[in-house]
């Protein structure tokens, strides 16, 4: 992604793998989701978050690092974490619709085959500590634990872009140190009732700090690099392995193929700690995608784009109604049918509602934009640069 | 999960269980794999006899007067007797309800001087899941249980989580499903899959696991077809049938 580092003009690539990202995410989350066979977790290590996680870092270097060039530290600062607090907000927000979801299911559900799953509701018995820790981002519920990371990556943004600003690449450095010592030492966030964050922050920081360096000119430097046959035939033979391998995952009796020394050597693949065969399975589909897909790409502008475009612009509100539209369509599964066809049908359903959401934001957007006696916005507009940071 | 080529061949041509009773279709491939019991095998062929203890959580069981009967440890002791008459076979169901992999873990010392089994099915990760027990950690626990019954000279079964759709959106379960199918190949014990066994049940409408209804009928009908399952499995992968036809010639 060689987009350069002052121009105003933005990467619409971003915007596009975000909003593909954002679908993805969404298909994922509605558990027993025939349709989320598409996705890319399927034929490979790394997932939709990745990119997520990247692009964030991308654009939030790339929005916030003009502003703190242009008006200093503090000022930017403010703005990132005005940023982390919007974040927070819809996570709690979040949170309040699953505990809609699962205290209808605690009341509804009675069936003795599972009582012992039904010991998922026991943190209703004592909701003074659950929705406190809740408060705190100790408390996660499953497939909710994007956004805290998030929230925790921008916390720490302000001194991190500073330096990057400063001396890029030991910026960098110093994530990858902390990757490398948090792998080392088992450093990750204490959560509520036990265990550790599922995203660990420590380590998945090298994604967003890296998606921030090529924001600011680290892009351009690997041009060289980005274009050599050489690497691009490393990376789609990477794609290759990391696609026979999963495959052995899903048809059955492929296991064997799989030497015993390979399985000592890759597995676990640790997702809590972005393990490294993950990040470079990221690193190769960035590198195969920047070949295919150059930034003055004519489809980036065809209309048939625009849908996840527009998603992608507007990353934080389309990820929170995914969730919740992932949410609703399990509802939708278990109170009227979980065939095929309703799969298919919440799915699509899912993704138009995502569209017409991200529509409506941009239309929204335009008439603030044209209000009569409106001045020319002075706050940094995140969505310039390609979604929100 | 490991198999050859001919089960495969064999799976793909005949679904459904041999054991008798109403179907439970299950691919073979979800049964058999290639990991041999062989303390089961012994024991069968000098003692004549089979003493199985399954230890787990509370989806080991079920509730009511006519739970212990209708669960499927007990069902699986009446699908071995059954199918292997003339043999002595006991099944101690060993539930510890609300019990952690690390706690289970720590009782296999005791539980093999306690009971001699033969054969231990472990059923465990629900409990882990929802306290979201670090996937490392609950690895650590598998590995160290595993390691206390083989030293004790016990064959091992894991037994891996229910499928639940009306709970799964709260509960993560594919990092531990994962961890056990790891942990199982690495230790060469048989895994039954009943994450899977149960997602094929659904999808073929074998069962609505969907339903939310009170009454024990849908519990018992699939605690039977684990049982039974549970027992081809043994068979299988103890090589009994081969063992069984050799004592009658």
């Amino acid at each position: 992604m060689h987009a350069p580092a002052v121009t105003t003009g933005r990467d619409l690539r971003l915007d596009l793998f975000r909003g593909i990202a954002l679908w993805l995410i969404f298909l994922d989350h509605i558990p027993s989701n025939l349709v989320a066979w598409v996705t890319i977790r399927n034929y490979g290590f790394s997932d939709a978050t990745e990119i997520f996680v990247f692009v964030s870092g991308y654009t939030a270097a790339f929005v916030y690092g003009r502003e703190m060039r242009e008006r200093g530290f503090v000022i930017a600062g403010a703005h990132i974490l005005r940023r982390a607090w919007q974040i927070y907000v819809a996570h709690v927000f979040l949170f309040a619709i699953y505990l809609a979801e699962i205290t209808y299911v605690a009341s509804s559900f009675e069936n003795p085959l599972y009582a012992e799953e039904m010991n998922i509701l026991d943190f209703l018995k004592q909701p003074d500590v659950t929705i406190i820790q809740a408060l705190l981002l100790k408390f996660k519920p499953a497939n909710m634990d994007v956004l805290p990371l998030y929230i925790i990556l921008l916390l720490l943004f302000p001194p991190i872009l500073w330096l990057l600003r400063l001396q890029s690449t030991a910026a960098l450095a110093a994530s990858a140190l902390l990757y490398v010592l948090t792998w080392h030492f088992n450093w990750n966030m204490p959560s509520y009732p036990s265990g550790y964050w599922y995203f660990n922050p420590f380590a998945w920081q090298l994604l967003f700090v890296f998606g921030a360096w090529c924001a600011l000119g680290g892009a351009e430097r690997l041009t060289q690099v980005l274009h050599s046959r050489l690497l691009l035939a490393i990376a789609a033979l990477y794609l290759l392995f990391a696609f026979f391998i999963t495959l052995t995952w899903h048809v059955p009796g492929m296991g064997q193929l799989v030497p015993h020394w390979l399985e000592e050597l890759i597995y676990p693949i640790d997702k809590v700690n972005l393990d490294v065969l993950r990040f470079a399975h990221f690193l190769a589909l960035a590198i195969v995608t920047v070949h295919f897909v150059p930034i003055d790409w004519p489809g980036l502008k065809s209309r048939w784009l625009w849908p996840a475009i527009a998603c992608g612009q507007h990353s934080l509100e389309i990820f929170c109604l995914g969730i919740f539209l992932s949410f609703a369509a399990h509802f939708a599964m278990t109170e009227i049918s979980a065939a095929f066809w309703m799969q298919l049908l919440t799915s699509g359903l899912g993704i138009l509602v995502m569209v017409a959401g991200a529509g409506l934001l941009t239309w929204y957007k335009r008439a603030e934009g044209q209000k009569p006696g409106s001045k020319p916005k002075k706050m940094p507009d995140a969505d310039l640069a390609g979604g929100e940071a | 999960m490991r198999m050859g080529i001919v089960v495969l061949v064999a799976a793909l041509l005949l679904p459904t269980l041999a054991l008798a009773g109403p179907p439970c279709e299950i691919p073979g491939y979800l049964l058999y794999g290639n990991n041999h019991l062989k303390r089961v095998a012994a024991s069968v062929k000098d003692a004549r006899r089979l003493t199985i203890a399954v230890i787990g959580t509370g989806s080991s069981a079920l509730a009511g007067p006519e739970g212990p009967s209708s669960a499927y440890p007990a069902r699986l002791e009446a699908a071995l007797k059954q199918h292997l008459p003339g043999l002595a076979v006991k099944v101690i169901p060993l539930v510890r309800s609300r019990q952690t992999a690390d706690d289970l873990a720590k009782g296999m010392a005791k539980l093999l001087v306690d009971e001699k089994p033969d054969l231990v099915i472990w059923q465990t990760g629900t409990i882990d899941a929802i306290r979201r027990i670090e996937p490392d950690d609950f690895r650590t626990a598998l590995d160290e249980g595993i390691e206390t019954l083989q030293k004790g000279g016990a064959d091992v079964i894991l037994m891996n989580m229910q499928y639940s759709p009306r709970t799964d959106f709260m509960l993560a379960l594919g990092p531990y499903a994962d961890v056990m199918r790891f942990v199982a190949q690495q230790h060469e014990v048989p895994l039954f899959d009943r994450l899977a066994i149960m997602h094929h049940w659904s999808d073929t409408g074998e069962f609505d696991l969907y339903a939310s209804g009170r009454d024990n009928v849908l519990a018992s009908r699939v605690h039977d077809c684990i049982g039974r399952a549970m027992a081809s499995m043994i068979i299988d992968a103890a090589r009994l049938q081969e063992s069984e036809q050799k004592v009658a010639q």
